[in-house]
Formats: structure tokens, C-alpha cells, sequence
């Protein structure tokens, strides 16, 4: 759907900026594909290449096997008009009205009076605001100018929805219940949805797939679920450990070696899917009589699919200890050691 | 308070004025406001980005902003007897206001069209407007109020220009005020005649402030 080949971007100026360096990115249809990554990562730039409001220093992109960096100006604005975007400060024309504002690609577009009627209801009752048609942007909240942005981008039936740091200016409930709009019209269109965010959250509610990003270049891509329980980049084990890795208090490492020298071991166990649910600690205590003390846990959710996380002291006589990460890492979860004490 | 001939010198006075500016103000933002649209969109990194141009526009207009109205009236006399068949009376005197103007209104133009959110114009071009559509539909309408507020502010220097051209024989109130006020020692005369052009001022500015409050939806 949107294929992405060798991208680089430079900003010229005073200091050279790289934003982006040699990015190969594959965006499959229906998808909710979020890119992540710090601010300066070059996310903003990634996803303004791909409706060329910023044009790449050299490297392809393609949207629906139409090569976007190949055509005429003419051309490229057609283009765009399947392209729908949102922003983080939602750009709406201050001077027209909520139903104005979604009126304007229907114009653009050449659509008759009432045609433009009929469609900017529907849109306007598809984000739900069909009471605010002729209120101005400015006496509207956040939230609600950021589904007019959703119904404009929307109007002209884009096969493609760019996010830039759509939710970024809202308060948390709001972005819950736009992203929640977000991922209602991905599932009922069949939309695709390029997102991007610092927001791990974010990601974690609406994406199929991920990719992180840092200095402009792709540290890794896949499913989310893969991604986040499985950091293969040390950027997205930074990133994790903002808002789902645990720190352990340093104290607890510290903890003083039992006299009879026995064995303690920190381990990281992450669940995913249905193995969240199984009673594994207690099995594996039955079968290796071992002390296991919980220190840490949560259990969370990406998308639908459930995880969990826990963080366990065992300790007990070396072997037995020993026998009981194996046994731990025979079945079907994650298992990192943490820490030998 | 004056008998019926003066008050209706002072009355044709004012008419005089009225006609000098509204046609100037007219004429100056039919060729400044296309010039301050150019000023803006030619500029760096907007839709229609020519630096050259830019430059030249740009050195153009200020040029005209600098030469002072006195001069500038009496530089142009050849232009103002070709354009207005001649230099003297009130048709005459909006040559002068009109040249004068240009300029002005094409850097007022600039400054309100520049404080239009980058953003908002980014909007539109992902959603592919055309850069005409840009200028119609986006950079126009949302710079309004400030268009407003500027040709409030055109309209009211070029009040105080007519009364200019007034005192070089261009009619109006500057010519009433010079001929009988100064000239005839009629410090009556003098007197209201400011008195009517302080009015004119605010009854302008009053009104492009309120039209200028009701387009403004911001
Ligand atoms: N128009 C520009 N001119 C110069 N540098 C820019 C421009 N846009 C972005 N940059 C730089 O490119 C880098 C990436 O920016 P951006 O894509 O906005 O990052 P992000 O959206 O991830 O915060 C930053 O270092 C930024 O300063
Ligand atoms: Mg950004």
C-alpha cells in the first residue's frame, strides 16, 4: 500500500540536519501503522514525505503503486486528495465554520452544493458533532476540533489517513476517545492509518504494527505485540522503560546474601496472549521447591490482545534455582534474567 | 452657526474629501492588494516561493513608501495630466493619493496575509488546493480581519493626504481650510474644517474596528 525505498532527508542550513537516513518502511493495507520514536527522531518528517509536503532528498515512496516523488505538481495534488491528514494543532481554517472547514476538500474536489451538503452531514455525524455544524473552530475544545480535522480528512474517501502527533495536544480521556473514533473507522473502511507518536500508549491502543524510530533511522518494525515484549533495539528498550519496563530500587539488589549460601535470582517474566492467564508461578513452585517472592507485576493490553509482565525474586539452593528458571523457560513466556545475586 | 454659503462650502468641502479617498482607497487596493499577495506568497518557503521577484516587488514598494506625499505629488504631475487630463481639482488629486497608496496597502496586505498559520496552509496543500485556491480560499478569508483593520488605516491616511493635495489646489477640506482659513484669516472656517476631518477619522476607524470585530471568528 505505501512502500518507502531508501529515503533520506536533509534540512540544509547553518547546521546540516539528517532527519531521516535511508528508510525502507512497507505500510500494508487496512493497517494502523504507528511510528514512535523521540521528539527530533524524525518522525513528523517520515510521514510529511509520504504526501510530499516535505520532499525526500532522494528515495522512492509509493502509495498505491502510484510512485508519489515521480509526478507533476498537477498530478500530485490529485494524489493528495486520497491522501487525508490530521495534525497535532489541527489546522483548521479559523474563518469557517465545523461544517465549512469539511466542506473545503469537497470543493476542492468539485463536488455540487448539495452533494457537498449531504456528505459533510454524513461526516459531521460520523465523528459525532452533528449539533456543532455552524459552531467556529475557536468555540470548540480540543477534542472536537481534532474530529473535524478526522471529518475533513475524511470527506473525499482517502484510502490513506496520515496522523502527525494527532492526540499530542489532547488530555488523556480525549485521546482515548479519538483514537477509539480512529480505530472505529479503520475496522469500518478499511482505512489505512499511518500514526505517528512519542506516546507509547498511544501505539499500544490502536496500532497493528510499529515502528521505532531514532536519528532518523528504523531501529525496528513489526507487530506491536512482537515489538514491545520482544525489544530487540536498544531504542525501544528506552523507550519501554519510560512507561511499561519496571526500574528495580536498587536497595533490592542490594539485600544481603543469605548466610547459608543459598542462590537469588531476579527474573523478568513477560506473558503474552493467552499464557497470561495460566498459573505458572504456582507450578512451578510444586515442581521446584524453591522461595519465590513476586516483586513486581502488571498485566496490560495492545489492541486486544493481553500481556503481562512480572518480576520475581527466587532464590533457594543453586540447583534447584537453576531448575526452576529452565523449567520457567520451557514454557510459554519470556524469560530474562535480571539479575545473579 | 455660519450663514448658508459657507455651510455649503464646507458641506462640497467634505463631499470633496469623501470622493477623493473612497476612489483612491479603491483603486490602491485593486493593484496593492495583488502586490502584497505577491510580497507574501513569493516570499521564502511559501506557495509560490521567487525570491527574485520577491526582491523586486519588494524594493519597489519600498521605494514609493519612502518618497514623501508632498514630493511625490509634485514628481508625478506629467503622469497625473496624462492619467486625469489635469493636475489641478479633485479628480486630479487622486492620482497622487492612489500612487501614494499602493505601496502602503501592499505592505499591509503582506503583514496580515504572514500571520495566517503555517499550519492552516499546510492543511491545504495536503488536501491539494492549488496555489490560487490557497490564496482564495485560505490566506484571504483568514487574514480578513486584519485586511479589514488595514484598509481602515489606508482610509484614514488618506484623509490626511487629501487635505494635502487640498492645499495645493485639489479641493476638499485642506483646500477650504488653506484658501479661507489660512489665505482669508477665517479661523472659523479653519476650526471646523478640523473639526470635520477629526470626525471623519473616527467615524472611519469606528467602523472598520466593528467590521473587522465581526468578521473575526478567531
Ligand atoms: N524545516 C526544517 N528545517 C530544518 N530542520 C528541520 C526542519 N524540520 C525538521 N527539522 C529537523 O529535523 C529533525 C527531525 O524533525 P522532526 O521530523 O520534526 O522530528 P519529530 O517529529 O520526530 O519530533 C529535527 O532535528 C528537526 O530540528
Ligand atoms: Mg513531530
Amino acid at each position: 500500500m505505501i512502500r518507502l525505498r531508501g529515503l533520506y532527508k536533509t534540512f540544509e542550513g547553518k547546521n546540516q540536519v539528517h532527519a531521516l537516513r535511508g528508510i525502507d518502511l512497507d505500510i500494508p493495507k487496512g493497517q494502523v501503522f504507528g511510528v514512535i520514536g523521540q521528539s527530533g527522531a524524525g518522525k513528523s518528517t517520515l510521514v510529511r514525505c509520504i504526501n510530499l509536503l516535505e520532499r525526500p532528498t532522494s528515495g522512492q515512496i509509493w502509495v498505491d503503486d502510484t510512485e508519489v516523488t515521480s509526478l507533476s505538481s498537477r498530478q500530485l495534488r490529485s494524489a493528495r486528495k486520497r491522501m487525508g491528514m490530521i495534525f497535532q494543532h489541527f489546522n483548521l481554517l479559523s474563518s469557517r465554520t465545523a461544517a465549512g472547514n469539511i466542506a473545503y476538500p469537497l470543493e476542492l474536489a468539485g463536488a455540487d452544493k448539495t452533494e457537498t451538503k449531504t456528505r459533510v452531514e454524513e461526516m459531521l455525524k460520523l465523528v459525532g458533532l452533528e449539533d456543532k455544524a455552524h459552531a467556529y473552530p475557536a468555540q470548540l475544545s480540543g477534542g472536537q476540533k481534532q474530529r473535524v480535522g478526522i471529518a475533513r480528512a475524511l470527506a473525499n474517501e482517502p484510502q490513506v489517513l496520515l496522523c502527525d502527533e494527532a492526540t499530542s495536544a489532547l488530555d488523556p480521556e480525549t485521546t482515548k476517545s479519538v483514537l477509539q473514533l480512529l480505530k472505529e473507522i479503520n475496522q469500518q473502511m478499511g482505512l489505512t492509518i499511518v500514526l505517528i507518536t512519542h506516546e507509547m500508549p498511544v501505539i499500544q491502543e490502536i496500532c497493528d504494527m510499529v515502528a521505532v524510530l531514532e536519528h532518523g533511522i528504523i531501529q525496528e518494525e513489526g507487530r506491536v505485540i512482537d515489538v514491545f515484549t520482544k525489544p530487540k533495539s536498544q531504542a525501544t528498550r528506552r523507550m519501554l522503560q519510560d512507561t511499561m519496563e519496571v526500574r528495580i530500587p536498587p536497595d533490592l539488589l542490594q539485600r544481603p546474601e543469605k548466610s547459608n549460601g543459598d542462590c537469588r535470582r531476579i527474573l523478568k517474566l513477560s506473558f503474552v496472549g493467552p499464557g497470561a492467564h495460566e498459573p505458572l508461578i504456582s507450578d512451578m513452585v510444586k515442581r521446584h521447591p524453591v522461595n519465590a517472592n513476586i516483586l513486581f507485576g502488571r498485566i496490560d493490553q495492545m489492541k486486544d490482545i493481553p500481556f503481562g509482565m512480572l518480576l520475581l525474586e527466587i532464590s533457594g539452593e543453586a540447583d534447584l534455582v537453576d531448575q526452576a528458571v529452565n523449567y520457567l523457560q520451557s514454557q510459554d513466556v519470556e524469560v530474562e534474567v535480571f539479575q545473579d545475586v | 452657526m455660519f450663514d448658508s454659503m459657507t455651510n455649503q462650502m464646507l458641506w462640497d468641502a467634505t463631499k470633496e474629501t469623501l470622493y477623493m479617498v473612497a476612489i483612491s482607497v479603491g483603486i490602491a487596493h485593486i493593484i496593492g492588494l495583488p502586490l502584497g499577495v505577491l510580497l507574501t506568497t513569493t516570499d521564502k518557503g511559501h506557495i509560490l516561493q521567487n525570491l527574485p521577484l520577491n526582491k523586486v516587488i519588494g524594493a519597489v514598494v519600498n521605494v514609493g513608501r519612502s518618497i514623501p506625499f508632498i514630493i511625490l505629488m509634485v514628481a508625478i504631475i506629467p503622469f497625473t495630466r496624462m492619467v486625469a487630463g489635469t493636475s489641478i481639482g479633485t479628480t486630479a488629486a487622486i492620482v497622487p493619493l492612489t500612487v501614494a497608496a499602493i505601496p502602503f496597502v501592499a505592505r499591509l496586505v503582506e503583514s496580515a496575509l504572514k500571520e495566517v498559520d503555517s499550519g492552516v496552509i499546510e492543511a491545504a496543500q495536503a488536501m491539494g488546493s492549488t496555489p490560487a485556491e490557497i490564496i482564495r480560499k485560505v490566506l484571504l478569508p483568514e487574514a480578513m480581519p486584519s485586511l479589514v483593520l488595514g484598509f481602515t488605516l489606508t482610509a484614514v491616511s488618506l484623509v490626511g493626504f487629501s487635505a494635502m493635495a487640498g492645499a495645493i489646489g485639489g479641493g476638499g477640506l485642506g483646500d477650504l481650510a488653506i484658501r479661507f482659513g489660512y489665505q482669508r484669516f477665517r479661523g472659523d472656517i479653519m476650526l471646523q474644517t478640523v473639526v470635520i476631518l477629526v470626525v471623519l477619522v473616527q467615524g472611519v476607524q469606528t467602523l472598520g474596528d466593528w467590521v473587522s470585530r465581526r468578521v473575526n471568528k478567531r
